[in-house]
């Protein structure tokens, strides 16, 4: 199994070096609201430990096997305890000051408003959410926050792939599309999204086609699929371009048309760009989602739920990890989607890759010898 | 054998076609001429405003079912010759004529094959889904590509290996593949650049002996880009011996080694190549690397590849 991933190093190094680029450009999101951007970045940190474990796009369906899914599972809880035990183990030995070397403080206190006890954070999760008798417990508004958070960024994720897909396609298509366009597209993501987000929400507030009225989490989506369209763009016209010139003449001799190349040689060749692409944008997306409805003030999310849990965040900081660890569930679910979305793909759609057939690849190899 | 310069005679064995060697056009009377370049120049220009003389003056006629090989030192131009002929790059100057047709027209009615020194096998289809390829492009149905991929596969000795991956196979077993997918669609003319250059010396024999035979099997005409004087001669009726800096032809010479596997009677076939024969008349690889090795010890074939030797060396080659 080994040598397969051996044998196919072309398209998993660009794959590899692809997260560089389309980072940078998710960077004004947790730039812009500190909640968010600590939660997304757990959320990340656990989802490439166990949901997007299969690793470099080609080799999604690799590794199958129960006894490698559970060593894999068991992997990424062990992570999460040893996070606990690392916040717990500080939370005993660290100072209520903080730690300062020469007067700068690199070290966070480790009082309770700044660094509860796991176990308070999850207790919180049973308490109300306010003071009154029929008020919903924090643990039920958070999932309803990541529910509503979660279907917005899904339908900007939906959306940010279309757009990414086809503008990579036309870019490909025409070079003088991609010289004008991509500097454009590369430009659009260091445009503040606290900036943009009550914009779009004011023209989108005028819009009204039929019957169809624009609602507030359309504004939202819209900003999710702006942050999850680039890495989609950018990744996906690089996997478009990567078939060399002699799979391109091979077309040519063939007397293929662009059509026919795109859909035998480029699309397929893109697969491998396009995984760890949508893995980003979904990471995007959800970040979208969350800075949007903090900007636009919209009703239901984690954003909101950041908010406001935040105002009571001086005396008691366990509510607003609450609605962290609702933000890096809302990631992690995202992820787990990509990964389900990875494995149709390298099994099906670009037909079923080298997979698990380690039988013939040992008969092949006695052949040769 | 024989090893004359293309301008004296015509001592070729019987079965040559006419004016094969001359370098002449045609003039009427049988069938088109399989490839045919006149006076053809290629000047690539260079960044900067420079220009590059990758060929000139190049004059060739290949005969239906004739198998010439270019031979040459890196840089004369021998693969951009072959590519005038596919029709992937487009003469500066001259005409290149593909069966009677220009080489745009043969191209878009696949009149040809070809396969690269690199495989270039789609690593995300099976072996046969690459032989496949160009009949799908071009709409073959599909249980019919299935038959198809089947005997081009059995043909070059792959017909266990339909489904595996290309990262499967070896070098020289892509390099079969590659092969077979050129010659999916029946093409009279096959267009052959290096396909054996990146192979060790032993799978290169062997190849070589595989590609005499499906030559001799299916009666295509080809044209062979090599480096390897060896090979050339082996495989070929005619060498073409090219010098660079500018890129032209400077000798042809005619190979006639006794034995070997030779071209097929032309019954003035332009549309040679009609058919692959049954399965079962492909004889053992065996049986065809055994011949191979008999026919590269014989003194005539040492001593056409001293004549293309000293050919490429007069030339100004390495």
């Amino acid at each position: 199994m080994s040598r397969i991933t051996v044998d196919q190093p072309s398209p998993d190094q660009p794959a590899s070096d692809q997260p560089a680029s389309p980072a940078a450009g998710a960077d004004p999101g947790p730039g812009t609201g500190s909640g968010p951007g600590l939660g997304l970045g757990l959320a990340l940190g656990t989802a490439s430990a166990s949901a997007s474990a299969p690793g470099p796009a080609s080799g999604a369906g690799l590794g199958t096997g129960w006894g490698e899914r559970l060593r894999r599972a068991a992997l990424a809880v062990a992570a999460l305890v040893l996070v606990c035990a690392a916040w717990e183990f500080y939370k005993l030995v660290g100072s209520p000051h903080g730690g300062r070397i020469l007067g700068v403080p690199v070290l966070p206190r480790n009082d309770d408003t700044s660094m509860p006890h796991i176990w308070s954070v999850l207790a919180q999760l049973g308490h109300k959410e306010v003071n009154t008798a029929d008020s919903q417990t924090v643990g039920v508004a958070v999932l309803k926050g990541i529910w509503f958070t979660l279907r917005v960024a899904l339908a900007g994720l939906v959306a940010g792939v279309v757009v990414g897909v086809l503008l990579s396609v036309v870019m490909a298509r025409f070079k003088v599309v991609e010289r004008g366009l991509l500097p454009y597209i590369i430009a659009s993501q260091t445009v503040p999204l606290i900036a943009l987000a009550p914009l779009v929400s004011g023209w989108g507030g005028k819009l009204k086609v039929g019957s169809l009225e624009w609602q507030g989490w359309m504004t939202v989506s819209l900003i999710a699929a702006y942050l999850a369209f680039f890495p989609v763009a950018v990744g996906m016209l690089r996997g478009l371009q990567s078939p060399g010139a002699n799979a391109v003449e091979l077309m040519r001799s063939y007397a293929a048309s662009w059509w026919q190349t795109l859909l035998r040689l480029r699309l397929p060749a893109a697969v491998p760009f396009l995984l760890p692409a949508l893995r980003l944008a979904a990471a995007s997306a959800v970040i979208g989602a969350i800075v949007a409805e903090i900007s636009t003030g919209t009703d239901g999310g984690v954003g909101r739920l950041i908010i406001a849990y935040s105002q009571s965040a001086t005396s008691d900081a366990t509510k607003l990890y609450d609605a962290v660890l609702g933000a890096a569930v809302a990631g992690l679910l995202v992820a787990g989607l990509i990964s389900l979305v990875e494995l149709a793909l390298a099994r099906g759609g670009s037909g079923a890759r080298p997979a698990s057939n380690t039988q013939n690849a040992q008969k092949t190899q006695k052949v040769r010898a | 054998m024989t090893s004359t310069p293309p301008q004296t005679d015509q001592a070729a064995a019987g079965q040559a076609a006419p004016e094969q060697v001359t370098a002449a056009p045609a003039d009427g009377g049988g069938p088109a001429p399989a490839v045919e370049v006149r006076g053809v120049d290629k000047v690539f220009p260079v960044a900067g405003g420079g220009a590059t003389v990758a060929l000139t003056g190049i004059d060739l006629t290949v005969a239906p079912g004739e198998f010439v090989s270019l031979i040459g030192p890196s840089g004369c131009g021998k693969s951009t010759l072959l590519r005038l002929v596919a029709d992937l790059v487009e003469p500066t100057r001259g005409a290149v004529r593909v069966f009677g047709e220009p080489a745009r027209a043969a191209r878009q009615s696949k009149r040809y094959g070809i396969a690269f020194q690199q495989a270039g096998l789609l690593e995300w289809r099976t072996v046969a889904g690459n032989v496949e390829l160009p009949l799908q492009v071009h709409g073959v149905k599909k249980r019919e590509r299935r038959e198809r991929a089947r005997e081009l596969l059995e043909l070059v000795g792959l017909g266990d290996f339909a489904g595996h991956w290309p990262a499967q196979l070896s070098g020289g077993m892509q390099q079969r593949v590659a092969i077979a997918r050129a010659l999916a669609e029946r093409p009279p003319l096959l267009l052959l650049d290096e396909p054996f250059g990146a192979l060790d010396e032993m799978t290169r024999e062997r190849m070589q002996a595989e590609l005499a035979r499906i030559r001799l099997e299916t009666s295509t005409t080809v044209i062979l880009v090599t480096h390897s004087i060896p090979e050339a001669v082996f495989l070929s009726d005619r060498v073409a011996v090219m010098s660079p800096r500018p890129g032209r032809i400077t000798e042809i010479i005619d190979v006639d080694v006794p034995g070997r596997v030779t071209a097929p009677g032309e019954s003035g076939g332009g549309a040679g190549g009609a058919g692959v024969p049954a399965v079962s008349a492909v004889p053992a690889v065996e049986d065809a690397v055994g011949q191979a090795e008999d026919v590269r010890e014989q003194a005539a074939f040492f001593e056409a590849v001293t004549a293309v030797r000293e050919a490429l060396r007069a030339g100004g080659g390495s």
